[in-house]
């Protein structure tokens, strides 16, 4: 077609303007009318039993008007997180919120309810829990295992077997599944590898709180909220709150930032909705930070081993991995089952088993973070690859190449396909963007205390849903309206999958509008905006109702001007007939006419396989132009993954134990490239990320009162300006396209956190000459293992 | 304890005993309340000690009449009671930046300043850089050209930062650059581009200057 595309070109987010100018509005700039605030009462205590809760004297102050409880909202089972509770599993969990006509008043007004509070035994660590006696994080149990909550011990001796120097074969666990031929696999080996592997959860601590307002107008409740994704919000709401969709309106225009942490919003931002029903008024609850260290989410920690058996060439044969989640108090984070899939599809074994267990402690909740599963097979088992790399006399990246995924591999229990991979390509490319065979021999280089280190990373993650509905309007001003139900949180591609209609109508960016962000302006039914999926779904969704929308203009030129449809094309804003463009109408003509036709030209009629809210969002502009509106129900053969590699130079002052970042450069298979420079910000900011996490997040907990001392970014510093290289990062995209989907693109967000945190841990490894296996490689650490007191598989005396 | 005394300590106060103090002194409030308590309550309790007073703040070149209370901080007025929600509170402990605005051209935490110690400074907040008409502040122009920040929760920081950066040196190195900017958080960790963005702001800013 034409050489003007837009998939494939940078342009300026239409939204930029509102977020440098400071018009963007975030949940909490919001005001209502008549609006009063929200405190929260929280449990002081990781585990506990209210026997008590008086609110007299609270409710008895002026400026008070009322409180909630967990009487007043559903009550929840099994393991599911109750929005209030009189059986708190964390120190921090809301137990009650108190509205009031201010701030400091309802803050008052909390410190006088007379909360007594049975303290109860906890868990902070899943190996205290595990032991035989130990502390169980929960009533029911410890342990998720067949869909209940349940009771797992190990023994002394299991115990030993899992704190001891060798790879145990053989302990209970909960979940755990195998492929191909272990034993004869590791007989085939020429070298095996064991490694106790530690992973620390870690706040997801987004920079924008998870504040929220809610109203309630003509029995419809509007929210105000900072979330990832904006219509499975809508409907995760409604569900909560036993609601018609259609009464529950979200609002959520700009998000400050999730990561995972707010994927359908956030449980609290129902906590004002509650109120605002029961004391008649708009209501504000302002989410502090400290508050967002407690509630804000966490990524599961993981404690375990990994044995690798690796063939002469540098082939992994055989993966045998254990896993010990530590899973928080509510439900069952995947992060243990990801790992597994992960570390299938990154070395390609030909047998594998993968052993796992969620233990629950009274410990922040856990939700997805950036890769989880993901981040931590980078960081744990990746730099491992590194030590057979060394042991067998092979290049690094040669090894990783015979490892790599490739076309529809295979992966995970059910040795599912992927519908492409192009990984060996990624590291012929690498070697080459980053000059690796000359760099690699900068490793053990000094420079005065210093010493520098090269170190390679891959990391897979999933990329791809599909069977979402796209919603747009051409309306009689001449305009496309594209309407996305996607969450803007950052990433772009709340804007950057509208292009993908763009492309299939030829038309001007310029004459684009992007509708997003207002349940109420009618927004179809889309993927949450996790798991990196969205790039995928939604450029396939919107080529399906871009296509439909297409398809009517054609139907409506040759309705006027004669001919079939198959006569007439769409560029430039208009539809025209082929081969005589001045022969046509504009999209401002098109949209009138189909004003006038209704049925299925103005959204009067619609598809049956449309999701019920796109169904009623079309009935929000039916009448108003042309609508199309239409599902994603392109084949989609395989299982959708995207992958970065990235190598960095790093310095290691062998005297202070503080790590210097001087270059990184990164390599992905994403498929089709959307906007080359989001895609870099998505791919550098995954990478700083990953390496955050690797050099400087953890938890600290007081194992007394089981009190977490990370309260805030004093204490929980991610990474900051002066830790990235001033040498500019440089990346390239294959830009292959995935040929299981017509954009061709896959999602980017994830892949690059666990291939930071590789790249990191092997550069430090091969500066010192030594092997970390545990991350956060704080300075102490560095110092502590040249001094020789090597961590490893010992359990800590802090639990971090 | 009154509010001079408070401020005239020798910093052994803790910030949560002065707010305890001040409460508990009976601070009266303005109308539009946010944090603080309604004049109908205050004038109840009969209030002694801290009083609120109507101040001038000079804001975006602008003179803006509001009350003020003693113990509050320049990010609370700006956002609460002056509508000037562009200035972010990421942790409110001057611990992320996300509030900074500039006080007579230098960078200051807005969370972490009383409204009260400001009442004579000259205060821009990210509202104020573009001009009347809409044209963006040089420093904007650069971010929008390289497509700075991500989620962009810290950008307004960020952005007040460069400006008041460049004004000190408006010719650094990446390093400089990136030593000017040490006060800001980005969790999204978008600080190549922010530090490209901001290499570019300085080079607008010297063609303008």
């Amino acid at each position: 077609m034409s050489d003007d595309r837009l998939i494939g070109t940078n342009h300026v987010p239409k939204d930029l303007i509102a977020k440098i100018t400071g018009r963007a509005r975030y949940a909490e700039d919001f005001r209502a009318e008549g609006m009063v605030f929200a405190k929260i009462l929280s449990s002081p205590v990781p585990s506990g039993r209210v026997r008590r809760l008086d609110a007299s004297a609270a409710l008895d102050m002026e400026g008070v008007l009322g409180i909630i409880t967990a009487d007043d909202v559903p009550e929840v089972s099994g393991n599911a997180e109750p929005i209030l509770t009189n059986r708190p599993l964390y120190q921090g969990q809301p137990i009650a919120a108190v509205a009031a006509v201010d701030e400091t008043t309802a803050a008052e007004a909390v410190e006088r309810i007379q909360l007594d509070i049975q303290r109860l035994p906890f868990a902070l660590d899943p190996l205290d829990s595990l032991i035989e006696g130990g502390p169980d994080g929960r009533d029911e149990g410890n342990v998720f295992q067949d869909g209940e909550v349940s009771r797992l011990k190990w023994s002394q001796a299991e115990m030993d077997r899992f704190e001891g120097e060798a790879f145990p074969e053989d302990l209970p666990v909960t979940d755990e599944w195998s492929i191909g031929d272990l034993d004869a696999a590791f007989a085939a080996s020429d070298l095996t590898i064991e490694e106790g592997i530690v992973f620390q959860s870690q706040t997801h601590h987004p920079l924008e709180s998870r504040s929220a307002l809610a109203y309630w107008r003509n029995g419809r409740v509007h929210i105000h909220c900072s979330t990832q994704s904006v219509s499975q919000t809508r409907r995760a709401f409604a569900g909560t709150l036993e609601m018609d969709e259609e009464d529950v309106v979200v609002v959520g225009e700009y998000c400050g930032g999730a990561f995972g942490s707010k994927i359908r919003g956030s449980l609290t931002d129902l906590i004002p909705a509650y109120l605002s029903r029961k004391v008649g008024r708009p209501v504000m609850l302002r989410v502090t930070r400290d508050e967002e260290t407690a509630f804000g989410r966490a990524r599961p920690g993981f404690q375990g081993w990994i044995k690798l058996g690796i063939r002469s060439d540098g082939k992994v044969l055989a993966v045998d991995s254990l896993v010990i989640q530590d899973n928080g108090p509510f439900g069952r984070s995947g992060d243990m089952a990801m790992v597994g899939n992960v570390m299938s599809l990154a070395y390609q074994p030909e047998a594998m088993r993968h052993r796992a267990t969620p233990v629950y402690t009274n410990t922040p909740p856990r939700a997805a973070q950036r890769a989880p599963g993901g981040l931590q097979a980078g960081a744990m088992v990746e730099p491992l690859l590194d030590r057979a790399a060394e042991e067998l006399g092979l290049d690094r990246l040669d090894v990783m190449k015979i490892n790599a995924p490739r076309g529809r591999a295979r992966f995970g229990p059910n040795q599912n396909e992927l519908t492409s991979a192009f990984v060996p390509e990624a590291v012929d490319r690498i070697r080459e963007l980053f000059r690796w065979d000359e760099k690699k021999e900068w490793n053990g280089r000094t420079n005065g205390s210093k010493v520098t280190g090269v170190g390679v990373g891959y990391a897979p993650f999933v990329g791809g849903s599909s069977g979402f509905d796209g919603l747009m309007v051409v309306r009689p001003d001449g305009k496309l309206y594209i309407h996305q139900g996607i969450g803007n949180l950052g990433t772009h591609s709340m804007l950057d999958t509208a292009r993908a209609a763009n492309d299939v109508l030829n038309h001007p960016w310029e004459e684009t509008e992007v509708v997003w962000g207002d349940t109420g302006k009618g927004l179809p039914w889309s993927s949450t905006q996790s798991g990196s999926q969205t790039t995928h779904a939604h450029t396939r969704a919107n080529h399906a109702t871009a296509t439909l929308l297409k398809e009517r203009l054609q139907e409506i030129a040759a309705m006027d001007l004669g001919g079939s449809p198959a006569d007439y094309d769409v560029g430039g804003g208009r539809v025209f007939r082929v081969g005589s463009p001045g022969t046509g109408l504009s999209f401002a003509q098109a949209a009138a006419r189909a004003m006038e036709l209704g049925s299925a030209f103005d959204g009067h009629e619609l598809a049956e396989d449309l999701d019920p809210m796109t169904v009623h969002a079309v009935e929000r502009i039916a009448g108003q132009g042309l609508v199309a509106a239409a599902k994603d129900n392109y084949s989609h053969d395989g299982s959708t993954w995207s992958s970065v590699i990235t190598a960095c130079v790093v310095e290691v002052d062998r005297e202070t134990g503080v790590i210097d970042l001087q270059e990184i450069v990164s390599v992905t298979d994403c498929g089709t490239v959307l906007n080359p420079r989001s895609l870099a910000a998505q791919v550098h900011g995954g990478v700083i990320q990953g390496m955050s996490s690797a050099l400087l997040e953890r938890w600290a907990f007081d194992t007394r009162w089981g009190a977490n001392s990370n309260r805030r970014f004093y204490t929980a510093k991610p990474i900051t300006i002066l830790d990235v290289p001033s040498r500019p990062l440089e990346f390239a995209a294959l830009d292959m396209a995935d040929p299981e989907t017509p954009v061709g693109a896959r999602g980017i967000g994830e892949p690059p956190v666990g291939a930071g945190a590789a790249a990191l841990v092997s550069a430090v490894n091969n500066a010192l000459g030594q092997h970390v296996n545990r991350t956060p490689i704080t300075p102490d650490k560095v110092v502590a293992l040249l001094e020789g007191a090597r961590p490893g598989y010992r359990r800590m005396q802090t639990h971090v | 304890m009154s509010l001079v005394d408070i401020l005239s300590a020798d910093r052994t106060v803790s910030r949560r005993t002065f707010i305890k103090g001040v409460i508990a002194a009976g601070a009266t409030a303005s109308s539009a309340t946010y944090l603080f308590r309604s004049p109908a309550m205050a004038r109840a309790q009969g209030a002694p000690g801290a009083v609120e007073r109507l101040v001038t703040l000079n804001v975006n070149g602008q003179q803006r009449r509001v009350d003020v209370l003693p113990q509050e901080t320049l990010g609370m007025t700006l956002r609460y009671k002056l509508g000037l929600t562009g200035t972010k509170f990421g942790c409110d402990r001057a611990e992320c930046g996300a509030c900074s605005v500039l006080l007579d051209g230098v960078p200051h935490y807005a969370c972490s300043l009383l409204t009260h110690q400001v009442r004579d400074r000259q205060i821009i907040t990210i509202e104020g850089l573009a001009s009347p008409g809409g044209d963006l502040h040089p420093v904007q122009q650069a971010v929008y050209d390289e497509a700075g920040f991500q989620c962009a929760f810290c950008a307004p920081g960020f952005i007040m930062a460069m400006v008041g950066a460049l004004q000190v040196n408006p010719n650094p190195t990446r390093e400089e650059m990136a030593q000017a900017l040490s006060g800001n958080l980005c969790r999204c960790a978008d600080y190549d581009k922010i530090l490209t963005s901001a290499m570019r702001a300085a080079e607008y800013t010297r063609l303008q200057a």
